[in-house]
């Protein structure tokens, strides 16, 4: 039995690690520099441009307020523009990016408003420009937060990316609905669930370790 | 060296806060390679003032001047410029956390775009001219009190300023290890002739390392000569009760230090 369930479960790990690794790299490549003005726009900040902040600000908070399956069906036109159509583990990355976009901002934006505003004044007075205080001072004293947020953003994708099976994308959730669900397959769901439980440890361990190699405040 | 003419800050009214006026009209003359301490109760306006000088806060009016040039007329993009002529040390340190004695030391001229090889040259000669040969490759976090301002002097100095700021350098730390990080500060005047700007509320401060000072109350400056005069001769009220204040810190420091050495 075993052996002809083999094949399909790897394809469906294979089809989730992929959703959601190009989904969390796109998401931080925007979600990065969207936490950074965030966290540096306010009135008498480094970056300062509080009309981005007023507008950016509700945008992200609106994004977050809608439930993932509603935003992946919402925006299935969006995902037809982009990838041409709306079925498939491809067409699934879009929804996955766009939610997690506004989830690393507010992670990143976080992660750097923990650093001590010291840091900046000192950084200012040797002569830093405002995108060298972000760079140089802000963006390293912040990783450790970051690859914590980043980790977090990874084990909510994979529990997003079960979701999107809904819109026809694979993967391991899909797999559980289709042979565990519909065909009555328990043992497939179980399988299905260890798998998910196994890849989410896998990620945990990964982040953590990278955030502690990366914190060197306590050694 | 640097000429504060009439410098006024006044931070705005907030909701909840009346505008506060941190300076009020102050004037302070100060010659290349002079230690000039200004000393103040918590609240007197000497960070605000120490911060006027390289323009962390801006004046609201007056002028500051610094070899020759009116520092408040520059330009967002010659700021950062103008800044790299001063080194400022902090109470805090202030150092990266994720970055070593070296990298930390290193970082000014990293900003100012200096080459590997530049950078070298400037911090090598650094580490044990402030004590820290053997540290070189290890972060703050393996640091005590003491070698942490260690390494915030020695950034302060990597890019070969011409003015020393210092904002409470010493007041984070115990009081043997004030007096190291004081005669740190005093070889190094000496041998690199800069010019030191010392804020402080503590007078053994001024005593240890200035040459003038000035005190501070409210927003003004109060007194201001030779420390030696000063000490002998107070006339202010303030300048009074900050004497006094040392006193019974020196009577209790005698005190306490008898009775460590009992125990020890």
């Amino acid at each position: 039995m075993f052996s002809t369930l083999a094949p399909i479960l790897l394809q469906a790990t294979w089809e989730t690690l992929y959703m959601v690794g190009v989904s969390l790299f796109l998401a931080t490549a925007l979600g990065l520099p969207l936490g950074v003005l965030l966290a540096t726009s306010g009135r008498g900040e480094l970056l300062e441009a509080p009309l981005f902040q007023k507008i950016i600000g509700p945008i992200v908070n609106a994004t977050r307020s809608v439930p993932f399956i509603i935003l992946a069906v919402a925006i299935i036109p969006f995902t037809r523009l982009v990838v041409g159509t709306s079925i498939g583990t491809s067409a699934a990355i879009v929804p996955l990016t766009v939610a997690a976009i506004p989830f690393i901002a507010r992670i990143i934006e976080g992660a750097i408003r923990e650093v001590d505003s010291g840091l900046i004044e000192a950084a200012q007075a040797m002569g830093a420009r405002p995108l060298q205080v972000v760079s140089k001072v802000l963006l390293p004293e912040a990783l450790p937060g970051i690859i914590h947020g980043l980790t977090l953003t990874a084990v909510t994708l994979i529990g997003y990316s079960a979701m999107v099976g809904a819109v026809g994308a694979g993967g391991l959730g899909d797999l559980g609905i289709r042979y565990g669900y519909q065909r009555f397959r328990p043992d497939v769901m179980a399988l299905v669930v260890i798998t998910l439980i196994v890849v989410v440890q896998a990620v945990q361990m990964l982040g953590d370790r990278l955030a502690r190699k990366a914190d060197k405040r306590n050694i | 060296m640097i000429r504060l003419s009439n410098v006024q800050k006044t931070y705005p009214a907030r909701r909840g806060s009346e505008a506060h006026a941190a300076l009020r009209g102050i004037d302070l003359d100060i010659a290349a390679g002079e230690i000039v301490g200004v000393i103040g109760r918590s609240g007197a306006g000497k960070s605000t003032l120490i911060r006027c000088i390289n323009l962390l806060e801006m004046p609201t009016s007056g002028s500051v001047i610094v070899d020759g040039t009116d520092v408040t007329a520059l330009s967002k993009r010659d700021l950062p410029l103008f800044r790299r002529q001063l080194g400022m040390v902090f109470q805090h340190f202030n150092l990266l956390s994720s970055r070593t004695v070296y990298d930390n030391i290193a970082l000014p001229l990293e900003l100012a775009g200096a080459s590997k090889d530049e950078i070298a040259a400037a911090v090598d000669p650094l580490l044990p001219l402030v004590g820290l040969d053997d540290k070189r490759d290890r972060y703050p976090a393996e640091l005590s009190g003491g070698q942490k301002q260690r390494v915030g002097i020695a950034r302060a100095l990597s890019s070969n300023p011409k003015v020393l700021l210092c904002d409470e350098v010493t007041s984070a730390l115990d009081p043997e290890t004030t007096r190291q990080i004081l005669n740190l500060l005093k070889d190094i005047n000496s041998r690199l002739g800069l010019t030191m700007v010392v804020i402080t509320h503590e007078m053994a401060v001024v005593k240890a390392l200035c040459d003038r000072v000035a005190v501070m109350d409210s927003g003004v400056i109060v007194e201001e000569g030779e420390v030696a005069g000063i000490f002998a001769n107070p006339v202010h009220a303030t300048t009074k009760s900050l004497l006094a204040d040392e006193f019974i810190e020196f009577r209790a420091g005698t005190d306490a230090g008898i009775a460590d050495r009992q125990e020890g």
